[in-house]
């Protein structure tokens, strides 16, 4: 028998490195973007001639992104099948290899995919928070400290970018993991684009974080032109890019959760017995199927722009104002794709922690629906001082106003809720509370942005940022944590540990109130967005640094429910199958959840809230023992 | 359900007590700065309206729920369910039968002060509103003699129209104590009216992102008396004929936007300061060295990025002046003027000894 020297362990190594799709892609990519790059700029910039660098990004970055799918396999089954061969669809953990690298490649069981976006939609948070806390830093005390005002534009720009791209991918984890299981099925109706749609937010990433290291960009997440179109900072053709790539993983991944809700659900499922946390799915699928193609339209212009000198923006024949209506015409509806997600969550475990129906589920279920289509008609309220034409201002405020009505029905309805319930508190219960409270700031505060007259002094302002941050939080950061905890059990079959998640939430909501309450205030008196220093005038220092120290304890919370997460994975407390005691046939089966789900087609024979109602089964699926 | 009628009537003062608590901290929190424009009256309005909205609103559920997590607390040994209420339907109408009401009606409220706000007034004054990266210029159609200025000066209570154009990218015209804002877009003409109402000294500050220096895109605003304002006008409107070319200098410095990087005083901005560069040696970026001369400041301004000073960046220099200054020429000489605008500019600088 031969011995285990150091050169066969390296070179065990090796292959199981290289066996990752995370490493053959992320070569592809470095391939694909390097030799277009080189033969397009460094060779001629080496010749001393002129070189085209928006147009080697661009080209650059596409095969980077084609070559990254090829090379990790996204393809391969597709190739395979295009040339006539039967391609079975592979499930269970990779043969020959250990289990845990399926995690790093393609792989199309749902739950698998649901935990490689949640863990990159983490890992990217926590970038794109580090991004925040160095630009904060920076604003502590007026006077510019230790950045110049470019690195100090990058770091907002990229900070604003990146966080949207970690909240798609916390959606797109919620969603996978979560509505397969829900409705009682035992995969997504697409399995292969599924993968695809989590690994082609890869490369758009990837650019992202190069357009930082080469130079970075000026123009915030939002790139107007004619800023945009013209500035020199090569970082804002890598930031477009990657922007327009990350529209496939919503456009795809959106197909694939509303034809697997429309046709896969268990006998007995009518829309309205499914669990309120597909709705919100649902109505934020709908809108990304929809929406996300005029902002692809929208950068698709300025990149072609730059690289091909088109003129779509520059006036006298080109118009700024066309960007910023294509932009805002998905970027209004897709904050309602960040928070209704949450709000489901919100909506899905308060009856748990109420052990009460939740009340009014079919009102709340069509709320999310009537956001969903009211979000689609007030995009022009991000333009009220835009110079677009005045008559456009009052239609837009009023639709603008109507979405608090559904709104408020979710509001009024969770509070029906635990209303003479019988509450308990654990971690994610109190996320979920916290999300109520910091979505109320944020809602309370958009009417006021909503009538003209009280925006104009509070658009591009730091009142902006405060509402922004307390709508993202309250609908996405704190669900999106209360979810985590909540399902941990369910995925791993162990617990979290309460005392460390109690910590967390303790530490990171009276902190987020301080942030976002600051904000507004200094916004408020005069505090604009996107600047790197402040006139000392203002008088709010003092509010800058607290809202520097909230930011600062915001991370450290965070990085306390990352160590918490991934100690409690390897060695937690076994957690029993149904530790919440929750209705939802989820929690039915054993955890963690075996390969495929559901060995037997569960029936629904009633319905999902009815706690405290005798002999109201949901399901016909007996509670699996070891509860 | 247990005792609901006591349990909602101690709620519902708990909620009148929160709504008056909310709206003193938020009020005491939330300050907007001082109302210098006719324009902040109705909207300030609108401001306190929606303060008390805010209140009322989070104490309502604010207090609804903490007094849930007291009164409703699950008791240790209680295993059993809650009450099964699902809905009620009268209450899913009202609640949302009302606040549909009441934001119709503050959107009606609201489009009356926005047309209030923006509609012209009798006499007003037009001033004209030049935005480029990264310094504001203004000037006075009504005045042609008076050249453009870095200051914004206005007199109070009277009403003015600023039409806003921008050289370059979109920029945005805000001084909080007015309340109002519009952007600068290439290509159009924007409008924004202000009439000010209180004496003193404001700033406009950049309000649209627009490039390296967006955060010291900042100019002067002086609302001054009638009086003080017919002063500034004659102090400003000497004609240009009668300069020197180191006092025509400084204008143009102004007028073409070269103040928005370069200061005369040594102070460091995006570009080199002027002060004392004259016949200086100067280390470029490409580790050659030159002697700052008239040649070379002319060639500075006419094809900038050539020879950019060591420590700086080339950043969006702007190009053009030799037409912009063949333009401006050429419309002064229809006035039976005749200037050579880069010989001025290299005159003030010349002028700028340490």
């Amino acid at each position: 028998m031969k011995t285990e020297t150091i050169w066969t362990r390296f070179l065990r190594f090796i292959v199981i490195l290289f066996s990752l799709g995370l490493v053959r892609g992320i070569i592809g990519f470095a391939i694909g973007v390097s030799l277009v790059y080189g033969l397009m700029v460094g060779i001629p910039i080496s010749q001393g001639q002129v070189a085209n660098k928006d147009l080697a990004v661009l080209l650059g970055g596409l095969l980077g992104t084609i070559l990254l799918l090829l090379f990790a396999g996204v393809f391969t089954d597709w190739i395979r099948s295009m040339s006539g061969k039967k391609v079975p669809l592979r499930h269970g953990p990779p043969e020959h290899l250990p289990a845990w690298t399926r995690y790093f490649s393609v792989d199309y069981n749902h739950k698998v995919i649901g935990v490689q976006y949640t863990v990159t939609a983490v890992i990217v948070l926590l970038f794109g928070g580090l991004l925040a806390i160095l630009f904060r830093l920076e604003l502590t005390y007026p006077g510019m400290q230790y950045l110049n005002q470019d690195q100090y534009n990058t770091l907002f720009s990229a900070h604003g970018i990146i966080m949207i791209v970690s909240i798609l991918l916390g959606v797109g984890g919620m969603i996978n993991y979560l509505v397969p299981l829900m409705i009682g099925a035992n995969d997504m109706a697409y399995p292969r684009l599924n993968a695809f749609s989590f690994w082609v937010a890869l490369p758009a990433a990837l650019l992202l974080f190069l357009g930082i290291i080469v130079g970075g960009w000026d123009t915030g997440w939002v790139g107007y032109p004619t800023l945009s179109t013209t500035t020199q900072l090569i970082g804002v053709q890598f930031f477009l890019l990657g922007f327009y790539i990350v529209g496939f993983s919503s456009i795809a991944g959106s197909i694939n959760m509303l034809v697997t809700t429309f046709t896969m659900r268990a006998p007995g499922m009518g829309l309205f017995r499914m669990p309120i946390f597909v709705w919100g799915a649902l109505a934020a699928s709908l809108i990304q199927v929809t929406a996300t193609q005029t902002v692809s339209i929208a950068l698709l212009l300025v990149l072609t722009q730059r690289a091909f000198g088109f003129n779509f923006f520059t006036p006298p024949e080109g118009d700024p104002l066309l960007y910023q209506h294509l932009f805002w015409f998905y970027s209004h509806p897709v904050v309602y794709v960040f928070v209704l997600p949450g709000l489901g969550v919100i909506s899905e475990l308060l009856p748990v922690f109420s052990r009460k129906p939740l009340f009014g589920y079919k009102w709340i279920a069509l709320s999310s629906i009537a956001i969903a289509l009211v979000g689609f008609l007030v995009w022009g309220h991000h333009m009220f001082v835009s110079g677009m034409d005045n008559s456009l201002r009052v239609p837009f405020m009023m639709a603008t106003l109507l979405v608090a009505i559904p709104t408020g029905v979710k509001f009024f309805s969770w509070t029906a809720t635990v209303w003479q319930g019988k509450l308990t508190f654990p971690t994610p219960m109190l996320f979920v509370l916290g999300a109520i409270s910091v979505f109320l700031i944020g809602g309370l505060t958009g009417p006021i942005l909503a009538t003209v007259p009280t925006d104009m002094p509070l658009h591009d302002s730091y009142w902006i940022v405060g509402h922004f941050h307390a709508t993202m939080f309250g609908g996405y950061v704190f669900p999106f944590f209360a979810a985590l905890y909540y399902w941990f059990p369910k995925a791993t079959g162990r617990m979290y540990n309460e005392r460390l998640g109690k910590l967390h939430f303790w530490l990171m909501a009276p902190a987020f109130w301080v942030m976002s309450l600051g904000q507004m205030r200094i916004g408020l008196l005069g505090m604009r967005r996107r600047i790197a220093d402040y006139d000392p005038a203002l008088g709010i220092q003092n509010t800058q640094f607290l809202i520097t120290i909230a930011g600062l304890v915001i991370g450290w919370s965070v990085l306390i429910m990352s160590y918490n997460l991934v100690r409690s994975a390897r060695s937690g407390v076994l957690a029993g199958n149904n530790p919440w005691r929750s209705r939802s046939i989820e929690w039915q089966l054993p955890s963690p959840v075996p390969e495929g789900n559901y060995e037997q087609q569960p029936v629904i024979i009633g319905n999902p809230y009815d706690y405290g109602l005798a002999d109201a089964p949901y399901t016909n699926l007996a509670p699996i023992s070891g509860d | 359900m247990k005792n609901n009628g006591r349990h909602l009537a101690i709620v519902a003062v708990l909620v009148a007590i929160g709504t008056v608590i909310t709206y003193y901290v938020l009020t005491a929190v939330y300050r907007l700065p001082v109302a210098a424009s006719s324009q902040a009256g109705p909207i300030d309005n609108l401001f306190g309206f929606h303060f008390m909205a805010i209140s009322f609103l989070f104490a309502l559920i604010m207090v609804f729920l903490f007094y849930s997590f007291i009164a409703f607390r699950r008791k240790p040994d209680d295993e059993e369910e809650g009450p099964h209420v699902h809905s009620n339907t009268p209450l899913e109408i009202i609640w949302t039968i009302i606040p549909l009401v009441v934001v119709i009606a503050l959107g009606i409220w609201a489009t009356f002060i926005l047309i209030d706000i923006t509609e012209a007034q009798d006499g007003e004054m037009p001033v004209a509103v030049k935005g480029q990266q990264w310094a504001w210029t203004f000037s006075y159609p009504d005045y042609p003699d008076v050249g453009p200025s870095a200051r914004l000066v206005l007199p109070v209570d009277k009403p003015v129209r600023l039409e806003m154009k921008s050289e370059d990218v979109l920029h945005s015209f805000w001084v909080p104590e007015f309340r109002v804002k519009q952007d600068l877009v290439p290509g159009q003409v924007t409008i924004l009216r202000i009439t000010p109402t209180k004496i003193g000294s404001y700033k406009v500050r950049c309000a649209e992102i627009c490039g390296f220096d967006h955060t010291h895109m900042v100019a002067e605003v002086e609302i001054v008396s009638q009086a003080d304002f017919d002063q500034w006008l004659v102090d400003q409107s000497s004609s240009i004929a009668q300069l020197s070319p180191e006092e025509r200098g400084v204008k143009w410095a102004t007028e073409f936007g070269c103040t928005a990087c370069h200061s005369a005083d040594g102070a460091e901005m995006a570009g080199p300061s002027w002060l004392g560069i004259f016949g200086k040696e100067e280390s470029l970026t490409d580790g050659s060295t030159v002697t700052v001369d008239h040649a070379y400041i002319s060639n500075s301004i006419l094809d900038p990025g050539s020879q950019i000073v060591a420590g700086f960046e080339n950043i969006a220099m702007i190009t053009g002046f030799e037409e912009r200054f063949a333009a401006r020429e050429a419309e002064l000489l229809e006035q039976g003027i005749e200037v050579e605008i880069i010989e001025d500019l290299i005159a003030y600088i010349s002028s700028l000894a340490e």
